[in-house]
């Protein structure tokens, strides 16, 4: 009856609010509260934090240093795309374009890598699986990620951004070895 | 000359203007609703592994399609006879400008007409995010411009409405809590509206080749300034539906008007840099930033929700328990008119909005965690429920109420409308929770082949996940059958429902069309008068107004928090990263 009309009192706002509603705006603030240490807390505790570290870059950039890498450390090929096995704590590479991930990455299990990531064309979505982390590529945008894959076994890499009629073709592969 | 009727069966005022301006808006929502649910069976279908109907082309047409229309057209159209309803209808007040509204409203149509033409030719099949540098035609930008155009408009013509309401003091005292409601709606539509301007202006522009290069992350940042907001306007209006039919159905009067009013003015001042949510794993993004603009340190537009949570219900307790229905916890929710579309869409919404939109929303928005679920099905698994069976259940529930109220007419097969809910909701939310396990399991959303038949390197999701995409899929189909039969029940009782008056009918009230003097024989509404005077102890005494709503909000917080740090144990598994 009264949602849809004016409030019984003029001065609403001076009515005093049941005690329901307080403790529960109580208990929710403090969840709230809670939620939000999370993050800072995680910062400080939690082991799977995204760096921040971006450059501006363009295809033709990025895909110099990819080809640098590549021609270095060069290890073998699958499926007509270079395996590459950097060395451990090196600046690694892997750049998705329509439609691939290139190139296939061997790596040290345990040991940390400065992983980093950007689209030669449309946007792109690295899906590591099947651990099942998940990053957004943006063209123009080199992003530098420390990376220390803690299991050791073969993980495919499927795009999860929308980038025309081949997407579901975008496989690509990391391998990690103890 | 009378241009006013009152509703004989619930007591409403309509404005011969307002009133085409709502029935127009709700209709072509409804056609949008239409063309969305036939889309559906594609996407449906096609993600169902086994099935797989589509070849790719037309899947991610079909998607694209299936997002626009019900995500933008059904919920926006819908929403802005809602605002007319709130304003005009609620306060007995004549529309602002009826000419302007018309102006929107064509607007509206011709941009969303456009907008889809676009995408059915083929060759604007860029998601409805339609991230650049991916291109569609420039008549998918221009549409959508237009159509944004068209409903601020309309918003305008609201808030002039609001403005002559309280000039020729229509109503007593302040706004009822509905209109408020809409208000915070209306508001949150203008910054969607000028998000969606900026960043789609260039585009366009981008498209038709006089600017040469859009930043895809600036892009993102501000395009999310408009997806994300355009959905907290369907939040503040279905809760202000949800807060409407509860006074209807049950007469329930808001347990506190100052906790329900500040719990909406909190959506205004916390949404704000919504797209925050969007980004968190995006190149260069600050900590700091992405935590501070996706909680603001406290999740007040969280908070607001979660009061809403409980004053809705509550309200609604209250009010049963005065009816005499006092007996335990919940016998007041047991003996609700449990065979009364309006309410069980209604309660459906407001318990899947909540259980299971509300928690897998503030989840996944989360800095860290968004890193096991961006981009993964889970993703269209939350906005299903807050959507679907938040939003669209909520305007299913009030089209019911429309068809006599504002249409006049009876309802359509009305055991088809009782068992609508049920179905539709039910399984939706099949389709909900399969989705998200599958979305947990790393499969992909806007994806066409879970097989990646063809790629150069074969990778395999596990077996289960097969099996929830395909439970899943028999959800969505329930679901789809859902919302066919809502269609039946809504256009048939247009179209063949007995006219409650002999002067009943789709154009009634329609500019140019003679009005009947038997029924638009007011010519100015009595000043709506404040609700009745609250009994004396209201709010002073120690116990609990509503017992049962409150054990039903700490269930919810149990859930919330049990599956909240799940998460983060599930987070804590992966590669660590830094």
């Amino acid at each position: 009856m009264t949602s849809f009309m004016p409030p019984a009192d003029r001065h609403w706002w001076k009515v005093p609010v049941g005690k329901q509603e307080l403790i529960w705006i109580a208990i929710a603030l403090v969840w709230c509260i809670i939620m939000f240490l999370m993050m800072p807390l995680w910062h400080v505790y939690g082991k799977q934090n995204l760096s921040t570290e971006a450059y501006q870059t363009t295809p033709a950039k990025f895909g110099a240093k990819v080809e640098e890498m590549v021609e270095k450390y060069t290890v073998g090929e699958e499926a007509g795309i270079p395996i590459v096995a950097p060395p451990v704590g090196s600046d690694i590479y892997m750049l998705g374009r329509l439609w691939q991930w290139y190139p296939v990455l061997k790596l040290k299990k345990d040991q940390e890598y400065r992983l980093h990531l950007s689209s030669m064309d449309f946007q792109h979505g690295f899906s590591l699986q099947p651990d099942n982390i998940n990053l957004q590529v943006v063209p123009g945008y080199d992003m530098v990620l420390k990376i220390t894959p803690d299991k050791s076994g073969e993980y495919g890499v499927i795009c999860n951004e929308y980038c025309g009629i081949g997407h579901h073709l975008m496989v690509g592969k990391i391998y990690v070895e103890d | 000359m009378s241009e006013f009727r009152v509703c004989p069966d619930s007591g409403f005022y309509f404005h011969k203007s307002a009133e085409s301006l709502m029935k127009v808006n709700a209709v072509v929502g409804i056609v949008a609703l239409l063309v969305a649910g036939i889309l559906a069976i594609g996407v449906v279908l096609t993600r169902w592994q086994e099935v797989h109907l589509l070849p790719a082309d037309m899947f991610y047409m079909v998607l694209t399609a299936h997002g626009i229309n019900a995500l933008l057209f059904w919920c926006i159209f819908f929403e802005m006879a809602i605002l007319h309803f709130a304003s005009s209808t609620l306060l007995r007040c004549r529309l602002a400008t009826p000419r302007w509204g018309w102006a929107g409203f064509f607007l509206m149509l011709i941009g969303a007409i456009m907008n889809n033409v676009a995408v059915f030719s083929g060759k604007s099949s860029v998601m409805m995010t339609s991230y650049v540098p991916m291109q569609a035609e420039p008549h998918f930008y221009l549409g959508l411009i237009l159509f944004a155009v068209g409903a601020l408009i309309q918003v305008f013509v609201f808030f002039g409405t609001l403005v002559i309401a309280q000039q020729e003091k229509t109503y007593d005292g302040s706004v009822p809590l509905v209109t408020f409601g809409a208000i915070t709606a209306a508001i949150i539509a203008v910054f969607t509206v000028a998000s969606g301007a900026i960043i789609l202006i260039p585009t366009f522009l981008w498209s038709v080749g006089y600017v040469s290069h859009i930043d895809a992350e600036m892009y993102r940042v501000i395009w999310w300034g408009m997806g994300h907001s355009s959905q907290q306007i369907n939040v503040a209006a279905h809760v202000a539906v949800w807060y409407l039919i509860a006074g209807v159905l049950f007469g329930a009067r808001p347990m506190s008007e100052k906790v329900s009013r500040f719990a909406f003015l909190l959506y205004i001042f916390f949404l704000q840099l919504a797209s925050a949510h969007h980004i968190l794993v995006d190149p260069g993004i600050s900590a700091e930033w992405k935590i501070f603009n996706t909680s603001y340190a406290m999740y007040l537009a969280v908070l607001a929700s979660m009061v809403h949570g409980l004053t809705v219900p509550g309200s609604i307790e209250v009010a049963q328990r005065a009816k005499g229905y006092t007996k335990g916890l919940f016998e007041w929710l047991r003996k609700a008119p449990w065979g009364n579309p309006i309410f069980s869409a209604m309660f459906i919404s407001l318990v899947t909005f909540g259980f299971i939109g509300g928690i897998t929303g503030v989840v996944m928005g989360t800095e860290q965690i968004n890193l096991i679920i961006h981009n993964t099905i889970y993703v269209p698994a939350h906005f299903h429920a807050t959507v679907v069976t938040g939003t669209t259940l909520t305007f299913m529930a009030l089209t019911y109420l429309l068809i006599p109220v504002l249409f006049r007419r009876k309802m359509f097969l009305p055991w088809v409308a009782k068992m609508q809910p049920y179905v539709f909701g039910g399984g939706m939310t099949i389709l909900i929770l399969f989705m998200l396990g599958a979305g947990t399991l790393g499969v992909s959303r806007r994806h066409w082949d879970m097989d990646f038949a063809g790629a150069a390197m074969a990778f395999e999701y596990p077996a289960i996940a097969y099996t929830l995409m395909a439970v899943g899929a028999i959800g969505g189909l329930l679901a789809i059958v859902g919302g066919a039969m809502y269609l039946i029940v809504a256009v048939g009782s247009l179209l063949f429902g007995g006219k409650l008056e002999p002067s009943a009918g789709i154009l009634e009230s329609f500019a140019g069309k003679p009005l009947h003097a038997s029924v638009y024989n007011i010519n100015k509404p009595a000043r709506l008068e404040m609700a009745p005077p609250l009994p004396e102890d209201h709010n002073k005494g120690g116990g609990f107004e509503a017992p049962g709503t409150f054990a039903l909000a700490i269930l919810l917080l149990v859930t919330f928090v049990v599956y909240y740090f799940i998460n983060w144990k599930y987070l804590s598994s992966v590669w660590p990263l830094g």
